[in-house]
């Protein structure tokens, strides 16, 4: 069974991993001077100025090459376990059954449950040894990045605890390739055409990349709390809704923040524990009244900010509960495709 | 002794269709069956319950007294070429003997090595640019060099050519006297089975209509042509299995393992092919469904 499955998936194989020998190349080439950079500009030894210098080096990144690779890292980082899941796992059997060979291979001496799970092992475990390396690749390049990112700007969309980074760093993606593996390979069995199954393999990862970071991953550690008094003078948000009919409402967003954690969800409490929505005063509808006055109401109603948030130190073990639902899902969609290929009787 | 194929009230459904039912059989080992019907007869149907590829929906069927497909002796057991000769497309000829190496533990490579050089196969070429007649020369080496003791094949030469037909079969037949394997074959046409086939299993609409050694079947059965008269009125020992009349003179095909003797009769022998086709015949007058009294037409051999 090895045999078989080394020699059908041996092309796909190939193709993976000349893909996978490209990006090592280009990140090889330019990782060192992303690291000459870092030290130049004084990061490694700075005491007080940290924050600036970090500041320094993430703008001159920003526009640069190696900026856009940073981006592109991201994009490879999600590409490539959807990539697995369509073109190694939706034709896997799919094309069996297209080609008809499959009652071929059912009649050698090998039973159907052997057969599908030596390609589910083999070309499984391929799948989560690409997503490994190449997450240790791109983590291994963007570490100067993410080091001056976390000295820095607390608030970057970039810090490795974001929903943007977090699924493409760690071992997260081992878990994505190994259910979009199993996802395509279940799809292909179920629905028996190949073009059909990719496209449903994609659109139901994309669906699961979408859902988890939104929906689940905020709750898979009760996240923590913090309150903080609101200071209207540094809101991030200060808005005032009046439609004519019904009351007015008001909509704040103070710029309290953890440095370094996920803030789930930032909302602004009255003294009550309310989430504060006005009305406003008649000072902040009054277009002749100044600015200040309408503040000064909003500092005197006692608001406070309340932030939900995942802190820094829980990265590890965030990446741990989504590995292991990802994997959890690829053993239950593993077990249903053999159990599928046994009780399927063409 | 073991049957090859032994069934008892076999029936398969496909939603409201039937497309095998009520199908009681007893295949003798070491013989070369022919199973024949018309397209859609339950030929594949019954094929593919024989390897396990379908489970049945009512009754049961052994293969050389194991379930079908049920773990790696049986499967090693019973080679298999399914319709249309499914092969990889992708892998060459060589791919494919190693394929049939590395998938069956009683694997004869130089069986399949002669094979395909007598075949004239080039070991290089994809298998998805070899003729149909090549491709299910392929398929059929496959299933000879794993060494099985049954061979079930479903209309091997349907697709095929004369001259690839005949070589088909060539092929065949060698192996069958080289080894003690028994094969199961369907065909729509009698003429393609008439050649190898020593047992012959008609199906008709889902049903078994016949089944028997062929030439027990071809000496048990005559066509009495006479004055007109009502089949009624023979012996019991003669059963009707057509009868056709003009305004004066009538024809019958009767089953009878006795002699005809009745001197009004002219009696002749019938070929396989006429026989076949007045088995199908009859069964297209009869009523369809599960309480049709089909299996009290099926001939038992006598063993």
């Amino acid at each position: 069974m090895i045999w078989l499955t080394w020699r059908q998936f041996r092309w796909q194989a190939i193709t993976g991993a000349a893909i996978l020998a490209v990006i090592a190349i280009v990140l090889a080439a330019t990782g060192p001077g992303l690291v000459t950079r870092y030290d130049q500009i004084g990061l490694p030894t700075c005491h007080s100025t940290c924050a600036a210098l970090a500041g320094k080096f993430i703008n001159e990144l920003e526009f640069g090459t190696y900026g856009k690779l940073f981006y592109a890292g991201l994009v490879a980082m999600y590409l490539a376990p959807a990539l697995i899941g369509i073109f190694w796992g939706a034709p896997l059997i799919a094309r069996e059954f297209e080609t008809g060979s499959f009652r071929m291979a059912w009649n050698q001496s090998v039973t159907r449950t052997r057969w599908v799970l030596a390609k589910l092992g083999l070309i499984g475990l391929s799948a989560v040894v690409a997503a490994g390396l190449l997450s240790l690749a791109i983590t291994w390049w963007a570490s100067p990045i993410e080091q001056a990112l976390s000295d820095g700007q607390s608030g970057s969309h970039f810090l490795p605890l974001s929903p943007l980074v977090f699924g493409a760093r760690g071992i997260a993606p081992l878990g994505y390739a190994a259910f979009a593996f199993i996802l395509g390979v279940t799809a292909g069995v179920l629905i028996r055409r190949t073009v059909p199954a990719m496209a449903v393999t994609l659109a139901i990862f994309a669906g699961f990349q979408i859902l988890m970071p939104t929906l689940v991953r905020p709750h898979l550690i009760p996240p923590a709390q913090a309150t903080a008094p609101f200071n209207v003078n540094t809101a991030n948000e200060f808005m005032i809704n009046s439609n004519g009919n019904g009351p007015a409402t008001m909509t704040l967003v103070g710029n309290y923040s953890v440095p370094g954690a996920w803030i789930v969800s930032n909302q602004t409490i009255t003294p009550s524990g309310r989430v504060f929505d006005g009305p406003p005063a008649g000072v902040c509808m009054n277009a002749s009244a100044s600015q200040q006055a309408c503040n000064n109401w909003v500092n005197s109603q006692h608001l406070r900010q309340l932030i939900t948030y995942q802190p820094q130190g829980r990265f590890w073990p965030l990446q741990g509960a989504e590995t292991g639902i990802y994997l959890v899902l690829a053993a239950g969609l593993g077990t249903l495709c053999t159990w599928q290929i046994r009780r399927r009787r063409a | 002794m073991t049957a090859a194929i032994e069934a008892s009230g076999l029936g398969k459904r496909y939603g409201r269709r039937w497309a095998l039912s009520d199908c009681t059989l007893s295949i003798p080992v070491g013989r070369v069956v022919g199973l024949v019907g018309p397209n859609g007869a339950g030929k594949t149907t019954l094929l593919s319950l024989a390897t396990g590829m379908l489970a049945p929906t009512t009754g049961s069927i052994r293969v050389l007294g194991g379930t079908p497909g049920s773990g790696p002796k049986q499967l090693a057991r019973v080679g298999y070429v399914a319709q249309d000769t499914p092969v990889y497309p992708g892998l060459s000829v060589a791919d494919h003997l190693s394929f049939g190496a590395h998938m069956n533990p009683g694997w004869d490579a130089e069986l399949a090595a002669r094979r395909i050089s007598q075949l004239g196969l080039v070991p290089g070429q994809k298998a998805g640019t070899l003729s149909g007649g090549q491709r299910a020369q392929l398929a059929l080496t496959l299933a000879i060099a794993k060494r099985p003791d049954l061979l079930i094949l479903d209309e091997p030469i349907a697709s095929l050519d004369p001259l690839a037909r005949r070589e088909f079969l060539q092929v065949l037949m060698e192996t069958t006297a080289e080894s003690q394997v028994s094969v199961i074959m369907s065909s729509h046409l009698v003429a393609d089975l008439e050649r190898v086939a020593d047992y012959l299993v008609v199906l008709m609409s889902s049903r078994v209509q016949l089944a028997g050694d062929v030439d027990q079947l071809l000496a048990s059965h005559q066509l009495l042509t006479g004055a007109r008269r009502d089949p009624g009125s023979l012996p019991p020992s003669q059963h009707v299995v057509t009868a056709s009349h003009t305004d004066r003179q009538s024809t019958i095909l009767v089953r009878s393992d006795v002699p005809v003797l009745d001197p009004s009769w002219s009696v002749s022998q019938i070929d396989l092919e006429d026989l076949v086709l007045a088995y199908m015949g009859q069964a297209r007058t009869e009523p369809a469904g599960p309480a049709a009294p089909a299996a009290t037409k099926i001939l038992e051999e006598k063993r």
